[in-house]
């Protein structure tokens, strides 16, 4: 035994590999975590383990070719990924979307906000170690929406569904009805599951006070989405810079206080609920008419360059196009939510636990896929 | 009705009759002996085929899906395919393993597990060894868990699973004092050891007249187990297995029946020693054992399918804290409760009152501690200000 100079026994620091391969972390991700006994003293993120090189391939094919890529950016809101997408091609080529197809857009969109932040609620559940059960509630929800996609687009996850110009096909006979149907199922859900998870005292004990955020830390480091609003920043892409018909809606931008994992978890249901709201007006308010501007089925936008941003569920999305007059992009850049959002996480950790490192990281809910691109 | 009852001990004269021709008396009492362990060890592992098949079936129905239903009907089968599955794995000992050790701690691991089922009355006189110190040694066998986790973790060779085993070893030793405390309990009201005796003293079951010291030491089981929601030995979101990372095969098949068994254990304990054991109107005493064992058992899986689970400071913190004042506190009470009278009712019922009593006072001081707290986990945990 190793006694310093203060008369306390010397202790080393651990240094372990928390992944690439680990059951809970959302996607490929390995973070080396130095350890002072349980606490963290140290953590370096390292990614890259799910880069497929999306932005390069986007340079050898067409807009349309790169869809499917773009959908698979982040897997878990694939619409999202292709608005966005679409807006900047739409700036880059000057087009203009027919009325109908904007509302579809906005019904997808925050129908994917409610499948993405369903599962960040159900996954956080996971990480806590409520043996899945918790989880497999909200998949079921999940399931009922990946049903009205399916419905739409032909495909439960990379639906490929929204192209520059419009949406690819209209809304099939039904689809409405099941929607609404799948809405009133959701609010039973939400309430149910509030009741069942808020308050439990093993919950409460473990997620309140832990991985607190800062404001000012959130909004130095270009955090975005769920995680800044839950910090108390009142900042969503949708009020600050109003891309396709959302200044139609009325819906609110909730907050939170403290910046802590029960905050986040509050964000996301609370947002769940703002997404119904959305829904529900704008099936309400669903015009007729075209779907897709037939004048973007052959793409050669002029030279020029073009950055658009949306709100997709995990923050920020942003696309920069640069065109030079062909078919393909010149660059393709895309700003990723996901990894600004991740860049606060050494600050949230340190001076945590272990286990606690595991549901900060649940909690602010990123996708690998976004990350790497 | 009283032929079924005494079964297990009609057999056992069966025998010794049977061969009391042919031996001489050390002989005969030899194979009773014999065949005592046997019927012991048979029924000890049946519960494990059967919960086996009853948590994947809970905790499936829990989560709103079937479970397994394909192998067998409803899937009754499928302990069995899991040990054959088990057992046809290789057998891995890492290079960095020390031998001897990594080979040992399966069998630490099961053997003290079975030798509790010595002492577990399964009916009326069906108990394999009536020891007169049965409680002591229950809590002896229970204290070498802590011993073969950290000798298997340790053995493997394994980072991962050496940080595990320390948490493992202070959660284990931590809470086998609020346990102790619980049992004393029982001990003196009941004025004996022997688990047989403890059963024919519960007139009124135990967990009616000292409700806190049953709540305590059925939290301290699941703790000593490493069950939800004190389960971070298998957090599969933290440091994946814990300490049965590197086991595999055979060993693995052991470490996991011990497992089971604990589980069980807690059940048959629990039963035992706060839920009057074998005593039942009417049906024979053994389905009424098994019926109040199966019943705790589903409340053990009941709560790994729902809660989640502790982290290690704030574990320990509940240990000592909380549970260990409360079990002391509880000690003192039940002992004042009973002797004022003499009436086995009467300090039944008095008992139950002064539980309740130091239930409120418990209460009325947690909610005053958290509104003087600045904590904000704190006074939302007790006071509910989420």
């Amino acid at each position: 035994m190793v006694i310093t100079d203060r008369g306390e026994i010397a202790t080393e620091t651990v240094t372990i590999n928390l992944g690439p391969h680990h059951p809970s972390t959302h996607g490929v991700f390995r973070m080396v975590v130095t350890l002072d006994g349980e606490t963290v003293v140290d953590m370096v993120p390292k990614f890259g383990y799910l880069h497929r090189g999306i932005e390069k391939l986007a340079e050898e094919r067409t807009y349309v070719q790169t869809m499917p890529l773009v959908d698979r950016l982040d897997y878990i809101c694939p619409m999202t990924n292709e608005h966005a997408f679409c807006l900047a091609i739409e700036k880059l080529a000057g087009l203009e979307v027919p009325e109908r197809a904007e509302y579809i857009r906005v019904i997808m969109d925050e129908l994917t906000r409610i499948m993405s932040h369903i599962l960040a609620a159900g996954f956080l559940w996971n990480e806590l170690g409520a043996t899945f059960t918790p989880m497999i509630y909200a998949f079921r929800q999940r399931e009922n929406l990946m049903d009205l996609f399916e419905m739409a687009s032909g495909a439960r996850m990379f639906h490929n569904y929204i192209r520059p110009g419009g949406v690819v096909a209209d809304l099939p006979e039904g689809w409405v009805t099941q929607a609404r149907k799948v809405l009133d199922t959701l609010d039973r859900f939400l309430d149910e599951f509030d009741a069942l998870t808020a308050e439990n005292e093993i919950f409460l004990v473990r997620a309140i006070d832990v991985g607190v955020l800062p404001a000012q830390l959130a909004v130095n480091c270009g955090i975005s989405g769920p995680v800044l609003r839950a910090s108390g920043v009142r900042y969503d892409v949708r009020l600050a810079e109003p891309y396709s018909v959302y200044d139609r809606f009325d819906f609110e931008v909730p907050i939170q206080k403290h910046g802590d994992v029960y905050d986040r978890y509050r964000q996301y249901i609370a947002e769940t609920h703002q997404s119904i709201r959305i829904i529900r007006q704008a099936l309400d308010a669903l015009p007729e008419g075209p779907v897709r501007n037939e004048k973007a089925k052959r793409l050669r936008p002029p030279v020029g360059e073009a950055y658009a941003r949306i709100e997709s569920p995990k923050g920020d999305l942003g696309f920069y196009l640069v065109s030079e007059g062909g078919q393909q992009p010149y660059r393709c850049h895309i700003r990723s939510s996901c990894l600004m959002n991740l860049t606060a996480l050494r600050q949230m950790v340190i001076g945590h636990k272990i286990q606690d490192l595991v549901i900060i990281f649940g909690s602010i809910n990123v996708t690998m896929a976004d990350i790497d691109r | 009705m009283g032929f079924l009852d005494t079964l297990p001990v009609t057999i056992m004269q069966w025998v010794r009759s049977a061969l009391s021709p042919y031996l001489p008396v050390w002989g005969s009492e030899l194979v009773v002996a014999l065949a005592k362990v046997v019927l012991a060890l048979v029924v000890g592992i049946m519960p494990v085929i059967v919960f086996t098949w009853m948590e994947r079936k809970v905790l499936a129905r829990g989560q709103d899906r079937f479970g397994p239903n394909v192998a067998g009907p409803f899937g009754l089968i499928v302990a069995f395919a899991d040990a054959i599955k088990i057992l046809t794995k290789e057998d891995v000992i890492p290079a960095a393993a020390d031998k001897p050790a990594f080979r040992l701690a399966p069998a630490l691991i099961l053997i003290p597990a079975l030798l509790v089922i010595a002492v577990i009355p399964f009916g009326r006189g069906a108990i394999a060894a009536d020891l007169n110190v049965g409680v002591l040694y229950v809590i002896a066998m229970g204290s070498m868990t802590a011993l073969a986790v950290l000798t298997a973790s340790w053995s493997s060779g394994n980072k991962y699973s050496l940080v595990s085993a320390f948490r493992a070893v202070a959660q284990l030793v931590s809470y086998e004092v609020p346990m102790a405390f619980a049992l004393l309990a029982v001990v003196l009201v009941s004025g004996s050891l022997s688990t047989v005796r403890i059963v024919e003293a519960q007139a009124v079951p135990f967990a009616l007249t000292m409700p806190i010291a049953a709540a305590v030491y059925f939290l301290c089981a699941l703790a000593e187990a490493n069950r939800s929601p004190f389960d971070l030995l298998e957090g599969e979101s933290e440091l994946v297995a814990g300490f049965n990372l590197e086991y595999s095969g055979m060993k693995f098949a052991m470490v996991y029946i011990g497992e089971y068994l604990h589980i069980f254990l807690i059940g048959a304990l629990t039963t035992t020693l706060f839920l009057g054991g074998y005593r039942g109107p009417i049906l024979p005493g053994w389905f009424w054992f098994f019926a109040k064992s199966l019943f705790v058992v589903f409340v053990v899986l009941w709560i790994r399918t729902t809660w989640p689970r502790f982290r290690i400071d704030q574990m320990l913190d509940f240990a000592w804290k909380f549970l260990v004042p409360l079990a002391m506190a509880n000690l003192v009470v039940v002992a004042v409760a009973y002797k004022i009278t003499s009436d086995v009712y009467m300090g039944a019922g008095l008992s139950l009152l002064a539980n309740l009593l130091l239930l409120t006072a418990t209460v009325v001081l947690l909610v005053a501690w958290a509104r003087r707290s600045k904590s904000r986990r704190v006074r939302a945990l007790i006071l509910g200000e989420v």
